[in-house]
């Protein structure tokens, strides 16, 4: 079974070849879709039976490599020569990552099917997921750093042609350009902290490095940069801060592409790369400190600008920066599994939010500002009951998906030896935040009265996007059960799945055996308890009491002000870095220095032999007495040079 | 057998084709192309015998062939080629037909005179790569600047003269003081116990490394200046963007493409194995203009607003790393270099191409003068993105190989032993995806002009013949990127030898320069 490995990554690679060449000439949608989504999903199905394979395997004979073919490598045989292949590791870690991105990936296939019916770029945006999943699928089961940054730029490349899908318009080109640069920024970092990888440990697969590591010590100078670097790659690409600039502005291409790659599979590489890392972590408490701190302060950050945005989409952008930040505060505390639990209930319920925010789009004619929407359950009553679902899972309320891993996260903040009450104080009040947005987008959208235009007539969805909504669904609901605590009874099998990949990691962090204690209830009760208590606002304000909301807007007119303008960061850094560069690299750099001062100086130089030459030429008059003169001239220097001697 | 005069044989079988337009009559243009073409492709067909038959674990030079030419002074015609020249080579010929079928329309006056001054750059610059006497190689040198002269000056925009004076008067400038390092050590060459004035590259390896270090320092610098202006490095660039700008279609592909790789090509060729103990003290300076010229290019690129003139000044940021990469005398770094030379000569002479297929079109560069074009041209659209992915360096393209392995190798050079010197030029991998994205961006996204028209001419997607020119250079910007080893194997005996060079002499410098007289080296009398 591991033998089909490569083949996951195969099919839709296939995929896209066929749909990127021929797929102009293929006039049916339906053909192009059932290409597009087939590929992914005999990779789910591929990935799906592997797994099934492994759950029968005892612990040690999970983990296998499959390698293709050699590809970077210089030849001299010593030691610190570099050698990196096409080989793919399938483990506990990778294969979880494999079917989250196949499988969710699959399902946005078929959503795209009846979203995309009827645009132009129909084989365009397919062959473009196609190699989505690819890029991703190589991200995911690399078993060296080197394939990994493939997989890395590739899905950010992918990012870039879907963001920028409806060319046409200049926003979209704005934003993807964006996004790419921003994240480009991001693999600065990432390729800095390889090239020290290989300075360090001699090597660049994933083996060696990590074997390597798990005998050296804590606080290793070498380490503390490696993993500061890497982290700087996933503060791009996962959208932290500062780096998060990108995500709110990469909702401007289709919504499915909002789904997959910003909130379910792509933005999420970051947490997938710091846990596979886990014992480069381990070993710099510095870094994971570091790690802790930027996403508390992210997920506090995103959704305080959350409350107040009004595109349905945005609101959903800010929500997964603010829940990626909740992946890395895990991380930070160096709850690996918890991190990872989360990137996959996420997976399920933001990528339900979107869709089902596509089908609001979609039913509203393109419509996406909220304040224009109001009463649509009574028109899409499935996208309702299952954005709903999601708007509850996301929230945090037993028994859904996001209660369990969000509440794993915020009680390894607090408990972790990693962790600090000011961390757990950002979790909840994060917590908090979150269930008031979102429960303010449920209900401005769906409930309350009808703010569109009369004509509008707001229409359900077709089935091939209902029924990916349904089973999304279904997975928000019971997404979780593969993560109950002990103190809720339950067996917590994904972190037991994941522990041979976080032991080294957790072996070195010396973390001490897990207790049920009261505090756990106290602090459970209290986050659930400020969901409710944020749902309950959100209903009252936007529900019930709508003057509440003009009034407050009013009274605190600067700070809503300073969270629609997303506190002006965009400006902030186009005043401070963007325009100040564009503008010495114009005046400065070519107009000054490269046209007036090295060109000047060839230009000056040349013209200077010109007037040397202009002047001296005179001498050749052709006037015969001018030559008689400047003759004698010079016999009575020379005459004169010789007496005077 | 043919192994003895293959390399002759491929360096001046493009002059056949100029023999051959003798007799065709000025008037027909389709024969003349014709006649360039096919002699341009044969020519690349024949230099395929020196891929199959090149042995990748020899060491030194093969296909070598030597007679003499000038008897008293040692000077032979001496051709012969190793990993690096087999590449460069390879280049050339699989540009030059390309760059002619891709501007087939381009060129509409004098089309007979202009094909031979192709053809007679073909054969100068494939000289220029297989010489081993370098009294031969500057003969090469020169001879190439005439017709690329002329190219500029007769077949180029409006400012094509003061572009082409530019060039030559740079280029001849930085060549006379080569000249005389040449005759310099062909001296020295003589003065050493039982020598001769030679010229002779691989007898003079064996001598140059010998003489002492100040004098070596200004043959060092002698050479690298010509070197540097041809690559061209920071800050002797300044004639890339006119000429660029100003030179024909196939002109700058072949600029781009071929002619800058010799700048390099010396640096590793000629610098590094003759003065391998001046390369160890001017190693760091070199590096840094060359990480100044990475970052600043990129810079410069940004607020183009001719897209030609800005993927001429990319040019400048794209050899900054090669010229690290070879300065880091890493094995990584080196190899990486040699790559990104060939890697550069397929994605800048597919953009140049590129930008001459749209120019052709609309007779305008200006970037605000487009937006839109994706629309219109959707083919043009996916080869421009594919070949701009290839020149960010993004990951399975070639692109990055070479950057890759540049940085990696100047990040643990103990030559450079700074971690500057990579962390600056990786801030290249961040602007380069600026300039070119923005650029993309602006020509190719938007809305399409209003009624379809650009500088008052439709825009129509890329012919059949267009679109077979850019093929071949896509398979290749795809097969370096997924598997590289074809072409890394080749060079890595080269990359090794030289590496190992500096390293050896790192190891033994304080000890010949100090007291202690070494017996295997002669001091000067």
């Amino acid at each position: 079974m591991f033998a089909l490995t490569p083949y996951i990554v195969l099919f839709p690679l296939l995929g896209f070849l066929i749909l990127g060449l021929v797929g102009s000439r293929i006039k049916s949608e339906k053909l192009v879709g059932t290409i597009g989504s087939g590929v992914v999903g005999i990779s789910f199905l591929l990935a799906a039976a592997i797994f099934i394979q492994m759950l029968g395997l005892e612990e040690a004979k999970r983990e296998h490599v499959v390698t293709l073919f050699p590809w970077i490598s210089t030849f001299t045989g010593t030691a610190t020569s570099l050698s990196v292949s096409v080989a793919y590791q399938v483990d506990q870690l990778s294969i979880l990552m494999t079917l989250i991105v196949t499988g969710v990936g699959f399902l946005i296939h078929v959503y795209s099917i009846g979203y995309m019916h009827g645009d132009k770029g129909f084989w365009r945006f397919f062959s473009y997921m196609n190699l989505f999943i690819f890029a991703m699928l190589n991200l995911v089961l690399a078993d060296n750093f080197v394939l990994l940054f493939l997989g890395w730029e590739g899905v950010g490349l992918c990012s870039y042609l879907l963001i920028g899908f409806w060319y046409e318009k200049k926003i979209t080109g704005d934003a993807a350009k964006k996004a790419f640069v921003v994240n480009r920024i991001g693999d600065f970092g990432f390729l800095l902290g390889m090239f020290l990888i290989f300075q360090t440990f001699g090597s660049l697969n994933f083996d060696t490095v990590f074997g390597s590591a798990s005998v050296m010590s804590v606080g290793n100078p070498a380490l503390k940069w490696i993993t500061l670097l890497l982290f700087v790659g996933a503060m791009g690409k996962s959208a932290q801060i500062p780096l998060y600039v990108w995500l709110p502005d990469a909702m401007a291409g289709p919504t499915p592409v909002s789904a997959l790659i910003h909130a379910a599979t792509m933005v999420t590489a970051g947490v997938y790369m710091m846990a596979r890392c886990s014992i480069l972590y381990a070993l710099a408490p510095t870094t994971l400190l570091f790690v802790a701190v930027i996403g508390g302060v992210t997920a506090v950050f995103a959704a305080t600008i959350g409350l107040v945005q009004n595109d349905i989409k945005k609101v959903l952008a800010y929500s997964t920066i603010s829940q990626l930040g909740y992946m890395f505060l895990a991380m930070g505390v160096a709850a690996f599994s918890a991190g990872i639990f989360h990137l996959m209930t996420h997976a399920f319920f933001k990528a339900l939010l979107f869709l089902g925010s596509g089908a609001v789009i979609h039913g509203m004619h393109d419509e996406q500002d909220i304040r224009n929407m109001g009463g649509l359950k009574k028109y899409l009553p499935v996208t309702y009951k299952t954005f709903l679902i999601g708007a509850i899972a996301i929230s945090g309320i037993p028994p859904f998906a996001g209660f369990f891993s969000k509440d794993e996260i915020l009680w390894k903040a607090f408990s972790s030896d990693y962790g600090s009450v000011f961390l757990w104080l950002l979790g909840v009040l994060g917590a908090g935040l979150t269930a008031f947005y979102m429960f303010r987008l449920v209900s401005l959208t769906f409930e309350g009265e009808e703010r569109f235009a009369h004509d509008t007539h707001p229409h359900e969805a077709p089935k091939s996007m209902t029924i990916p909504l349904i089973i999304l669904a279904g997975l928000s609901v019971i997404g979780g059960f593969v993560g109950i605590p002990r103190s809720l009874f339950g067996g917590n099998a994904i972190e037991h799945w994941l522990e041979p990949i976080f032991a080294s990691a957790n072996s070195k962090l010396m973390i001490s055996e897990y207790k049920v204690v009261w505090s756990e209830y106290v602090l459970m009760t209290l986050s659930v308890g400020i969901a409710l208590a944020g749902i309950y606002a959100a209903r009252i304000i936007y529900l019930k009491r709508i003057e509440i909301a003009s009034a407050l807007v009013e009274r605190y007119n600067k700070i809503y002000s300073l969270l629609l303008n997303k506190y002006y960061v965009d400006e902030a850094y186009d005043a401070a870095i963007v325009n100040p560069i564009v503008n010495a690299s114009d005046k400065i750099l070519w107009k000054g220095f490269d046209v007036r001062i090295v060109d000047g100086l060839v230009n000056g130089s040349a013209s200077l032999v010109a007037i040397t030459a202009q002047w001296a030429r005179k001498v050749q008059s052709g006037v015969a007495q001018n030559y008689a003169i400047i003759f004698i001239g010079g016999i009575v220097f020379i005459l004169t040079w010789l007496l005077v001697k | 057998m043919i192994s003895n005069f293959i390399v002759s044989l491929v360096t001046f079988f493009p002059l056949l084709g100029i023999v051959l337009l003798l007799f065709v009559d000025k008037e027909k243009a389709q024969i003349i192309k014709l006649v360039g073409f096919i002699t341009s492709l044969a020519t690349f067909v024949l230099s395929l015998h020196l891929y199959f038959h090149f042995d990748s674990q020899v060491a030194g030079f093969q296909f070598v062939q030597q007679f003499v030419w000038i008897g008293g002074l040692n000077i032979s015609y001496h051709v012969g080629i190793d990993g690096l020249s087999l590449l460069m080579i390879l280049l050339t010929t699989f540009l030059t037909p390309i760059a002619l079928l891709g501007t087939w329309n381009s060129i509409e006056r004098r089309i007979r005179e202009y094909t031979m001054m192709i053809l007679l750059l073909e054969t100068g610059m494939l000289g220029v790569f297989a010489s081993l006497d370098l009294f031969l190689f500057y003969v090469f040198w020169e001879a190439m600047l005439i017709p690329m002269y002329f190219i500029i000056g007769l077949w180029g925009g409006q400012d094509r003269v003061y572009a082409a004076v530019k060039f030559f008067l740079y280029t001849l400038f930085g060549s006379l003081l080569m000249l005389v390092a040449i005759i310099a050590l062909g001296y020295f060459a003589s003065t050493m116990r039982g020598g001769a004035f030679t010229t002779n590259l691989v007898e003079l390896y064996s001598v140059a490394s010998r003489l002492p270090l100040t004098l070596q320092l200004w043959m060092f610098l002698a050479f690298a200046l010509s070197f540097a202006i041809k690559v061209p490095l920071f800050p002797f660039h300044t004639w890339l963007p006119d000429a660029h700008v100003q030179a024909p279609t196939a002109g700058s592909v072949i600029l781009a493409g071929v002619l800058l790789k010799m700048g390099t090509y010396g640096f590793i060729r000629f610098c590094v194995p003759l003065f391998p103990d001046a390369t160890i003290v001017i190693a760091p300076y070199i590096s840094v203009l060359a990480v100044v010229g990475i970052v600043y290019g990129a810079l410069v690129s940004i607020v183009q607003t001719d897209i030609k003139k800005l993927v001429a000044y990319s040019s400048v940021s794209h050899l900054g790393f090669v010229v690290l990469g070879i300065f880091a005398m890493t094995e990584e770094g080196m190899q990486g270099a040699i790559i990104q030379m060939v890697n550069h000569g397929l994605s800048t002479g597919a953009l140049f191409l590129l930008v001459g297929m749209i120019y052709d079109r609309v007779h305008t560069r200006k970037i605000s003068d487009f937006g839109g074009v994706a629309k219109l041209m959707p083919v043009f659209a996916s080869f421009l993105m594919i070949i701009s992915l290839s020149s960010i360096g993004l990951p399975g393209l070639n692109g990055f190989v070479g950057e890759f392995l540049i940085l990696l190798g100047a990040f643990n050079s103990t030559l450079l032993d700074n971690h500057a010197f990579a962390a600056f030029a990786a801030l290249g991998v961040i602007l380069s995806a600026v300039y070119l994205l923005w650029m993309y961006q602006r020509v190719m996204f938007g809305p399409v002009r209003e009624g379809g028209l650009y500088n008052g001419h439709t825009l129509t997607d890329l012919t059949r013949r267009e679109i077979v020119a850019l093929i071949p250079i896509v398979l290749f910007v795809v097969w370096i990127g997924v598997y590289p080893e074809t072409f890394l194997s080749k060079s890595a005996e080269v990359a090794k030898r030289t590496v190992q060079l500096i390293e050896t002499t790192q190891r033994g410098a304080p000890i010949r320069y100090a007291d202690s007289p070494d017996s295997s080296r002669e001091p000067l009398h």
